[in-house]
């Protein structure tokens, strides 16, 4: 029967089949991949889904998997969290947060796209994996090639976060730091990529890679009852998963699986690195790249892939895109933490802080459905917390110094009867 | 200015299969014209219709994005290493 999807260009529409490369070799331009969607609808229904594990792999048929694969790594399938408190602090009546900082099994949205992309390493025959990664990349590269057998081998700018190199060595794959910055070391990936073998799944890989970022917009559709939200607010650094969120929502409106929607599109990005946020608003064509200053260190991408798609995402969506600085990053990372119990990493905070600043600015209405995308985890970024909160200094194990604390340093803390 | 430009796989049929190619440019403009003069298909990958460098080709110098040293502006040094970079890909 064959596969039914392939490789297209996304500017001069050339068909490439499927083939490990992720630039047209004519034009230049970057591939996407397209379905057959009409031999699609034949073989699935919302029904058949619902009855399937809940993970992205119940969207199989909506993917670029080769024939015949199966996997039985549970990944995606997050929960999307009605944010009554957080909704309440913004004003906001219908607010959710599609949670991946619990995504399995490195706690990022990453572990989606990596788990799409080395299924066709291996259809590819490659047995070294890889990646450019400013660090929640590099963890799900690093746990899926030691879950399915692959050797890792990944490229980081040399000052990440202590948590994502170690959660990256941890299972086996090598690490090369780099003295530079994260587009410093796309570059160099694009030149290795050319010379070596290997499966680079956000480069030679990247257009197989990129559909799994769909998975988070079906999930999102099926969790509201296979219903589009009014808006969404999607972090942006390569500007992907906004564009491949709409793309979701556009498949299965075309699938007869939701009725159609005008559904917002917004993207969040650092003002320390917001080249696609600072041509929205300014109203250029064109991007101009940026060298990253943020301690959003996952959005820091100066020269994004894909700013110039996720801007026309943005702009005939009638979204729009904005940032913020790093003190409202932190204060938003607290925020959501103290409002849902959510703890999610820089990147979540920059999403969490852009959304406000979208309702301060009259673009989020207070009776829509908005859905903000929570892409990473709290714990693999503590630092950006460093001074933020006090350590008591311990007391005795005695009641009576309980006692003396409760009535010096608890004062809000209700005694009870 | 004597510099090195270095050829990235799918554009290397254009280029008599060569992985580099010495070029004798001052600017972008004139190395755009060169590289087309010795190679003319190569300079329909590169540019647009309206003669522009299409938006997913990236030049590099000495490994620096050549946006960051002023684009077109940029004089070329002596001994200078441009890259071409097809396709940025990439995510994080």
């Amino acid at each position: 029967m064959g596969v039914r999807y392939k490789l297209k260009c996304q500017e001069c529409g050339k068909d490439w089949g499927n083939r490990p490369i992720s630039y047209c070799q004519d034009c230049l331009g970057p591939l996407g991949v397209a379905y057959d969607l009409a031999a699609i609808r034949e073989v699935i229904t919302r029904d058949e889904i619902a009855q399937r594990a809940a993970n992205l792999w119940r969207y199989a048929e909506l993917l670029p998997l080769p024939e015949d694969f199966r996997s039985e790594l549970p990944v995606g399938g997050t929960p999307l969290l009605k944010a009554n408190h957080f909704g309440q602090k913004l004003g906001l009546r219908h607010l959710f947060l599609k949670n991946d900082a619990v995504c399995f099994p490195t706690l990022s949205f990453k572990d989606r796209v990596v788990a799409v992309a080395l299924s066709q390493a291996r259809a590819f025959g490659f047995e070294v994996v890889s990646c450019s990664s400013t660090g929640n990349l590099a963890n799900a590269v690093a746990a899926q090639a030691a879950y399915s057998g692959f050797q890792a081998c990944i490229f980081i700018p040399a000052d990440l976060e202590a948590a994502k190199v170690v959660n990256t060595q941890v299972f086996g794959a090598r690490l090369v730091r780099i003295s530079g910055n994260y587009d410093q070391v796309n570059r160099l990936c694009s030149q290795i990529s050319d010379r070596f073998q290997w499966g680079f799944v956000n480069i030679n890989l990247r257009p197989y890679y990129a559909e799994g970022s769909k998975t988070v917009g079906f999930e999102i559709a099926e969790q509201l009852g296979w219903e589009l939200p009014d808006n969404v607010v999607v972090p942006m650094a390569g500007g992907s998963l906004i564009t491949k969120i709409a793309k979701a929502f556009r498949e299965l409106v075309e699938l007869g699986f939701v009725k159609p929607r005008a559904v917002k599109f917004f993207g969040a990005q650092a003002t320390g690195c917001s080249p696609i946020s600072h041509a929205v608003k300014a109203g250029l064509d064109e991007l101009t790249p940026q060298k990253p200053a943020t301690i959003a260190r996952s959005l820091a991408i100066g020269n994004p892939a894909d700013g110039r798609y996720a801007m026309k995402t943005i702009r005939t969506s009638g979204g729009w895109s904005d940032d913020c600085s790093d003190a409202e990053i932190v204060e938003a990372m607290r925020l959501l933490a103290e409002t849902e119990g959510v703890f999610t990493e820089t990147a979540g905070g920059v999403t969490a802080g852009v959304t406000r600043k979208l309702v301060d600015q009259g673009r989020i209405g207070r009776d829509e459905t908005t859905v903000v995308c929570i892409t990473g985890n709290g714990l693999k970024t503590t630092e950006a917390l460093a001074g933020q909160y006090e350590l008591e200094e311990p007391i005795a194990p005695r009641l009576a110094a309980f006692e003396e604390f409760q009535a010096k340093r608890l004062g809000g803390i209700a005694v009870g009867a | 200015m004597n510099i090195t430009v270095h050829i990235p796989t799918p554009l290397r049929r254009f280029a008599d299969g060569g992985n580099q190619v010495q070029c004798s440019a001052a600017n972008m403009a004139e190395l755009l014209e060169q590289l087309e003069q010795r190679f003319p298909q190569m300079g329909t990958q590169l540019k647009d219709e309206t003669g522009k460098v299409r938006p997913f080709v990236n030049f590099y110098v000495n490994d620096e994005d050549i946006r960051f040293l002023g684009g077109n502006e940029y004089q070329f040094r002596e001994g200078d290493e441009v890259l071409i970079v097809p396709s940025i890909a990439g995510g994080r």
